[in-house]
């Protein structure tokens, strides 16, 4: 008579899989990038026009990799945790800044502050799609031989930061 | 006169404006398509379940411009769908590689039919194994009727 | 004032199907008539009730009551009064609403049209219906009260979603839903057997016109979802495989294998567990669908905003009520006869391979749903499954059920023969296979794809003529009469089933030949210029501003001429909504009986000019049509005599019941 238990036990295997699928975030999409090299960029700088940084250049340190644009409402709601890590000087932090204009996105950092090492411009999106940027803002965490170690999708926040970049940094560091 | 002159004139005017057939939207129709017919199956990945194809966001703009570029320069669908899944992975393929962890969603479909095809099977050659007569089928008939005045006597 | 008076109807209507559950399995299974008949009398009153609270919501939106939070997100006062009503159930919340409304619904419907099932059976009935909504009461006030207030309350309404404000919208939700809640009926039918232990003949008759209902309306609801996101997305596509549309199909094609499996135990007392367990999927994978839209666990176009505590609510009812339904019918089927017996080669051989056929199909489609969730929740990467999947793996497994429509209605109940039904199909399949052949040439290509379809379909159309001509014969070799008389002679039943047959040929042929010789072109067009598609051309005449109520935008004035002569004019418009800001395409059809032309605007570029894509779809409207003809089947078959004599029989019976009260 088991065979009538069959489509129970069928519902019960579905509704376990929808539990914790209700735990999980179905737009969030993992990086096939973590543990590849970081895709080679030679971009503009913001602040020194005529300035050019490459991936090659910044070798040898880990650093973080910050994609934000003036026009991004949830970068607002990172950029005070960005700002205030900047100040203790762990880590350097680029920003890519992505497809904006080079006048608000100064006049953006102006006003809400700039916790950047250095800021490249990928005006077309382009550099974005190397490495598979879909919603700003992005941060990736790159060891110091250019690999990408973590990706953060979405606005930082202090958990994140505390919990799972800022350990990881340490243990790249060393 | 000058009214039928001028009526001519007019119908000159319209075939004239007739002739003009519209331009295509793309520079190569042909290429176009072959852009469009990609971006059906790939995800637009700032969307709610779009495809490219269907998709303004800008990423998918975007996106599908990368398709155009990479076709231009003469690559094929294979390889502009590597170029994407290296950046954004299995996820923006809608129709999903055979691969270890998609097994079972590709033969999922054949193996409920051979089972469900077995199991119906079997129940046949159960059945005909538990009604042996014709009689106990005349049976049941008479029982269902029994039933049925009986619900109809309930009335 | 008014949405308190709806929020506590809600209240006393929960209250209402506590008790009506209780006393009514209670007094079912102590055998207390008194305790039973409670049950009729309570589902009226919790109609009533819903009714009243529906009404009340209806009220806030219609007189733009914005101190009620949902009015004040899902409308605005500028929205014309058709789309404030609609709006009503444009939410989440609302649409719950809608959904008991319906449920109650349908339970006063049982109430009054069961006079002919036993007062036990009535009782266990609406009990399991009040017990499902109860569930439902419990979400709406629990997790999503249609009638919270909003304070302060807002100035204006953030408005209705722009792609709901269409026609189509207002009626699509309602279908839907009357077609989901409708199979809760056949459920309840179905729980009751197995308490009652009651599995017959007569139970799968009294269950029959309820599933072909519920069924005829989720039929129509789905074709207008999908008519409707064909003329109103823009992209011309009409079936996207999207996690709510596959929501919907699921419970129809489990639904369409019930009514099948229906016919079987009506007739011939067969299949009874598998007719039950039909029955309980069919609602399952209803409450499954409510559970994908509302908890979003799945990324869908269609889904409302979502909210964790919903998803743990609904999961956690869906687990109470499929599961304790699995149990029961483990813990009974055992215990089920099987009925009478039939060879391998019968009509019911043939009817139970078409479930089979369709449940592994609904199956699959289940399969490809949730398959990116399994992989997430195991940790084993993202993946999509979109159209391509879903075509590859259905089109397979549809094709057989469709070669087997044409020989069941043939096959004889118990016992066929494969070699007769071979001669009498011949001239069937001979037709078939020519036209296959033939027809794709007129349409100017031939291709498998279009020949397979083409061969299916009138395969079905020509197996359902032969089947109606020997049914004819049959009647002038028993009886005499005129051949009118034998055309009425024939059950209701029996056209309504090869009216839904052919309803599934002609949306073969809609589909197949929209896929096969669609044309469409992107044109850029500036006044005067213009386009050729098919056999059609199309011209622009000029652009016009207008303002609508609550939007204003730009429309083209295209004419279509053919042979040019002018057949007809289209307006396809851009519209902005003002409220939300939000760009809307409104595609202009002129709708044929074998092609639709589709025009809609994209962007505008320099110099006056726009994009503009046409399309030219031969045989499109025959999928809607096809649908239609399925459903109109449906309303053929429920009317058949055999119900309405069980009706007579009841008022005969009513009238005997007064001659013995006076």
């Amino acid at each position: 008579m088991t065979r009538f238990l069959i489509p129970l036990l069928v519902f019960v295997l579905i509704a376990v899989f929808l539990w914790i699928g209700l735990s999980l975030n179905p737009r969030e999409v993992p990086s096939p990038l973590i543990d590849k090299p970081a895709p080679a960029f030679e971009l503009p700088q913001l602040r020194e026009p005529g300035g050019v940084i490459r991936t090659a250049d910044l070798n040898g340190q880990v650093w973080l990799l910050n994609v934000f644009a003036s026009w991004c409402t949830p970068c607002l709601e990172e950029h005070p945790h960005l700002v205030a890590l900047a100040e203790r000087g762990l880590v350097p932090i680029y920003g890519l800044n992505y497809k904006d204009g080079r006048e608000a996105a100064l006049k953006w950092l102006d006003r809400h502050g700039d916790p950047y090492t250095r800021i490249v411009v990928d005006r077309e999106g382009r550099t974005g799609i190397e490495y598979g940027v879909y919603g700003v803002p992005e941060t990736f965490v790159i060891d110091k031989s250019g690999v990408i170690r973590f990706k953060h999708i979405g606005p930082l926040t202090p958990e994140v930061l505390a919990e799972e970049i800022m350990p990881l940094v340490g243990r790249l560091q060393q | 006169m000058m009214r039928v002159f001028t009526g001519v004139l007019l119908a000159a005017a319209i075939s004239v404006c007739l002739a003009q057939e519209a331009p295509p939207a793309a520079e190569d129709p042909v290429l176009e398509k072959r852009v469009l017919t990609l971006s059906e199956e790939l995800r637009c990945l700032v969307c709610q379940n779009q495809s490219l194809a269907d998709s303004n966001a800008d990423l998918a703009v975007d996106l599908r411009n990368q398709v155009r570029e990479m076709m231009q320069q003469g690559k094929s669908d294979e390889q502009i769908r590597e170029f994407m899944v290296a950046r954004y992975g299995d996820f923006v393929l809608y129709n999903p590689p055979v691969k270890n962890a998609t097994l079972l969603l590709w033969l999922g479909p054949f193996v409920l039919l051979v089972a469900a095809g077995a199991a119906l099977f079997s129940y046949l050659r159960r059945r005909d194994r538990q009604l042996p007569a014709q009689a106990l089928t005349e049976e049941e008939r008479a029982r269902a009727r029994a039933l049925l005045g009986e619900s109809r006597e309930e009335r | 004032m008014i949405p308190e008076l709806g929020h506590f109807a809600v209240i006393v209507a929960l209250m209402v199907s506590i008790t009506q559950s209780f006393f009514a399995l209670a007094g079912a299974a102590r055998g207390n008539r008194l305790w039973m008949s409670i049950a009729r009398p309570a589902a009226h009153v919790q109609f009533a009730l819903v009714a009243l609270a529906f009404g009340c919501l209806a009220y806030a939106f219609l007189s733009n009551d914005f101190s009620v939070l949902n009015v004040a997100s899902n409308s605005n006062s500028q929205l014309p009064w058709f789309y404030r009503l609609a709006a009503t159930w444009g939410s989440h919340e609302g649409s719950l609403l809608l959904w008991v409304l319906m449920l109650s619904g349908w339970m006063s419907a049982v109430a009054l049209f069961s006079r002919q099932v036993p007062t036990d059976m009535v009782a266990r009935i609406l009990g399991v219906m009040a017990l499902v909504s109860i569930g439902f009461f419990l979400f709406m006030l629990l997790t999503s009260n249609p009638f919270d207030r909003l304070l302060p309350p807002a100035a204006d309404g953030r408005d209705l979603n722009p792609l709901l404000q269409d026609p189509g919208m207002v009626i699509h939700p309602p279908m839907l839903y009357m077609g989901y809640v409708g199979f809760s009926v056949v459920f309840a039918f179905a729980i009751a057997a197995l308490l009652s232990g009651r599995l017959d003949s007569a139970w799968a008759r009294w269950s029959r016109p309820w599933t072909t209902v519920a069924w005829i309306f989720l039929t129509i609801g789905i074709a207008l979802g999908s008519w409707w996101a064909y003329y109103e997305l823009g992209w011309g596509g009409w079936w996207f495989w999207d996690p709510v549309e596959n929501a919907s199909f699921m419970p129809w094609l489990c639904g369409t294998a019930l009514m099948h499996s229906l016919a079987v135990t009506e007739k011939r007392g067969g299949f009874k567990i598998w007719t039950v367990l039909l029955a309980i999927l069919t609602f399952s994978l209803s409450l499954l669908g409510t559970f994908l839209v509302r908890s979003g666990v799945l990324t869908s176009v269609h889904a409302f905003a979502t909210d964790p505590a919903r998803g743990v609510f609904i999961l956690g009812f869906l687990v109470v009520v499929v599961g304790a339904s699995l149990v029961l019918f483990a813990w009974r089927a055992p215990r089920v006869g099987l009925g009478g017996q039939f060879d391998l080669v019968s009509r019911e051989s043939a009817l139970l391979a078409n479930n089979v056929l369709l449940l592994v199909a609904a199956g699959s489609v289940l399969l490809g749903t949730l398959y990116p969730l399994f992989l997430d929740a195991l940790g084993l990467g993202k993946i999509s499954v979109g159209p391509p999947y879903f075509e590859a793996v259905f089109v397979p497994l549809m094709a057989p059920a469709m070669f087997l429509m044409g020989i069941g209605p043939l096959a004889r109940w118990k016992k066929a023969s494969l070699p007769d039904l071979a001669v009498r199909l011949k001239w069937a399949f001979g037709v078939a296979l020519v036209s296959a052949a033939v027809l794709p040439l007129t349409m100017g290509r031939w291709s498998v794809m279009v020949a397979f379809g083409l061969l299916l379909a009138v395969w079905i159309v020509a197996s359902g003529v032969v089947n109606l001509l020997e049914r004819l014969q049959q009647l002038a070799a028993t009886s005499g009469g005129s051949p009118v008389s034998y055309l009425k002679k024939l059950p209701r039943g029996y056209y309504g089933m090869l009216l839904a047959h052919t309803g599934v040929a002609v949306f073969i042929v809609g589909v197949t030949l929209v896929n096969g010789y669609e044309t469409e072109k992107d044109v850029v067009m500036a006044p005067g210029n213009t386009v050729s598609i098919g056999d059609y051309t199309m011209r622009l005449e000029r652009f016009e501003d207008i303002v609508g109520p609550n939007y204003t935008g730009i429309r083209g004035v295209v004419t279509v001429l053919k042979n040019g002569r002018e057949q007809n004019i289209l307006f396809p418009e851009k519209r902005l909504y003002s409220v939300q800001q939000m760009p809307m395409t409104e595609a202009a059809i002129d709708t044929g009986f074998t092609r639709d032309l589709y025009v809609s605007l994209g962007e505008a570029v320099e110099g006056g000019a726009w994009i503009v894509r046409v399309y030219h779809k031969p045989f499109v409207d025959w999928i809607w049509g096809g649908a239609f003809l399925m459903a109109m089947g449906g309303l053929v078959a429920v009317s058949d005599r055999r119900y309405r004599l069980a009706r007579a029989a009841r008022r005969q019976s009513a009238d005997a019941k007064a001659t013995v009260a006076a």
